[in-house]
């Protein structure tokens, strides 16, 4: 190192305010995201393969009328919002095991901003991704009846079961001890949709399976999306979309909360 | 909020850590002075990270008083969070960014403006040798301009303390003498630096006083100098043609100490070349660590 310039004399760091830190992390998380190159493909290509697969391979079998796309969109949303947050617990698993956190520990900083930026970043790479799917179902015969309230609605709905199941993994990304492990665990979630009304009416199912069908979370979300979208009858569904997601989010909350505390120190 | 009149940096008092019956620290005890480079040197596993960890508010000690600037580290660990840097045993940057994210992200999230914390990126660069590579991918980088990544996060606010974690632990010599010389240079603008390390050399060179840590206590403190006296006298050292150590006697420095030595030596029948040679701080390091108790093979039977 050749004319090392003096440095300065030493100084306090300053308290920051507000937001800042927060934001710095959410576009700290989406720079990894697009550079991530294997899962941003993964990310927009996995929907729109499982919407045109839906549609046109098993479309045909389970409603040869042809208007299955009209049934199935809202859980192919569901099941990709599920893939897309499933990657938060992957980078937070990394970052657990990186140095770099340690140095955040040591700044005058809220200790959950750096869990805040994953959350926060998943949820506007999963809104782009569901608008891609849209925008597929759209171009293939989807026909949804809904006005911009019920949209509006509709998008809420879908942007709380983002941000509730992306703090999910974000807590199994912290209890796992390795970016490997996040994923495995990460599999069981994904499963969830396969076994709600996603893709058929729970009344199609086995007795047993139908009890654990209705009473799952993922098929009240499911059923507010249709509802919403195509008109289907909405029941009390909603209420217990809300309640379902309100509870999985303040215990993956408070789960995360303490992991991050009792983790991050010691690697 | 404290007071600050202290000329310590840092005062560690009966520190104790245990993980579950494995006791780390047991009892530490260490004074920092403001200003001066401190180097806690100990083998693997003797609780040196333990002790950062501690002092740099990542973990909470079972028993003992920790205080920088006589702030209470666990009691208000966000006053001693605005006065100090880490630099880890991992280095902690962020491998998906360029040199210049990294910086600006740490300048922004230590209350820089978007623009002041570009402007102080650069110069950071610029001082640590880093220009060429700014824009690449820290992932890319080599061991050597990692570390240099590394502290120049550490000056984006000049902290106070630095906190250095074994820091040339896994670099070539050139990059070692490099980062040396960094840190020469920050000590010398008045930050007081703390560093661990296993290389008795890089604590020869670097420290202005050195902490012998082992088995979670202090076994030595003092500078270089101090601790070598403590060892007493010189060594006489006998080596063959080649110059490998074939025999070493240790006197008490006087004329019949020597004497005798080379007696022993000439008793022995022994052949080569002699020479006297100054305490190390290897021989300190090996008579107050355990090492001392792992017996060493005597010599003198293979030439016999």
């Amino acid at each position: 190192m050749t004319a090392l310039a003096p440095a300065s004399a030493p100084a306090l760091r300053p308290r920051i305010s507000g937001i800042t830190a927060e934001s710095v992390f959410v576009r700290r998380s989406l720079t990894h995201s697009l550079r991530d190159g294997e899962s941003l493909l993964m990310a927009i290509l996995l929907p729109v393969l499982l919407m045109l697969m839906f549609t046109f391979v098993f479309g045909g079998a389970i409603d040869p009328s042809g208007s299955y796309v009209n049934y199935v969109v809202p859980g192919v949303i569901v099941l990709c919002a599920g893939f897309g947050a499933s990657s938060t617990a992957v980078y937070v698993a990394g970052d657990m095991k990186a140095g770099i956190i340690d140095r955040f520990r040591t700044m005058p900083l809220r200790a959950s901003a750096v869990l805040t930026g994953h959350v926060v970043a998943s949820l506007i790479r999963n809104l782009a991704a569901t608008t891609v799917v849209i925008g597929v179902a759209l171009a293939i015969g989807f026909r949804p009846n809904a006005d911009a309230w019920e949209w509006l609605g509709a998008a809420g709905m879908i942007a709380l079961y983002i941000l509730t199941i992306t703090y999910l993994f974000a807590a199994i990304g912290l209890a796992a001890g390795s970016p490997e492990g996040a994923n495995a665990y990460g599999f069981i979630l994904l499963f969830l949709p396969y076994l709600s009304s996603a893709f058929v009416p729970v009344s199609t199912m086995p007795t047993w399976l139908q009890w654990i069908s209705e009473n799952q979370p993922v098929t009240p979300i499911i059923e507010t999306i249709r509802g919403l979208l195509m008109g289907t009858p909405l029941g009390d569904s909603p209420w217990w979309a809300l309640g379902w997601c309100a509870v999985i989010l303040t215990f993956a909350f408070t789960w995360g909360a303490w992991l991050f505390r009792r983790k991050a120190g010691r690697r | 909020m404290p007071a600050i009149s202290t000329d310590d940096a840092i005062r560690v008092r009966g520190l104790r850590v245990a993980f579950g019956r494995h006791v780390v620290l047991d009892g530490l005890d260490l004074t920092v002075r403001r200003g001066e480079v401190f180097a806690l040197l100990g083998p693997n596993g003797s609780g040196k990270t333990t002790t950062i960890n501690i002092l740099t508010t990542l973990s909470r000690p079972d028993a003992g008083s920790v205080e920088v600037f006589g702030i209470d580290v666990p009691r208000d660990p966000d006053a001693v969070k605005q006065r100090i840097s880490l630099t880890g045993q991992s280095a902690a940057v962020d491998d998906v960014l360029t040199g210049t994210e990294n910086l600006v992200m740490l300048a922004r999230l230590s209350g820089l403006s978007a623009r002041a914390a570009r402007i102080r990126a650069d110069e950071l660069l610029e001082r640590f040798d880093l220009v060429d590579a700014a824009a690449k991918r820290v992932g890319t980088y080599s061991g050597g301009m990692r570390r240099r990544l590394d502290l120049a996060l550490s000056f984006v606010v000049t902290p106070e303390i630095l906190f250095l974690d074994e820091p040339t632990t896994g670099l070539d010599t050139r990059s070692r003498r490099e980062l040396w010389d960094v840190i020469r240079s920050l000590a010398a603008a008045g930050t007081t630096v703390f560093l661990t390390t296993q290389y008795l050399e890089e604590a020869d060179q670097l420290a202005d006083r050195i902490a012998v840590l082992d088995e979670g206590r202090v076994v030595g403190i003092g500078t270089a100098d101090e601790l070598k006296a403590r060892i007493g006298g010189d060594t006489v050292e006998l080596r063959d043609e080649h110059g490998a150590l074939l025999r070493e006697v240790s006197t008490d420095g006087s004329v019949s100490g020597l004497r005798q030595a080379l007696d022993i030596l000439d008793e022995a029948g022994a052949q080569g070349v002699v020479s006297l040679r100054r305490p190390s701080l290897d021989d300190v390091f090996l008579s107050l660590t355990s090492a001392s108790r792992t017996p060493t093979e005597p010599v003198l039977e293979e030439i016999s």
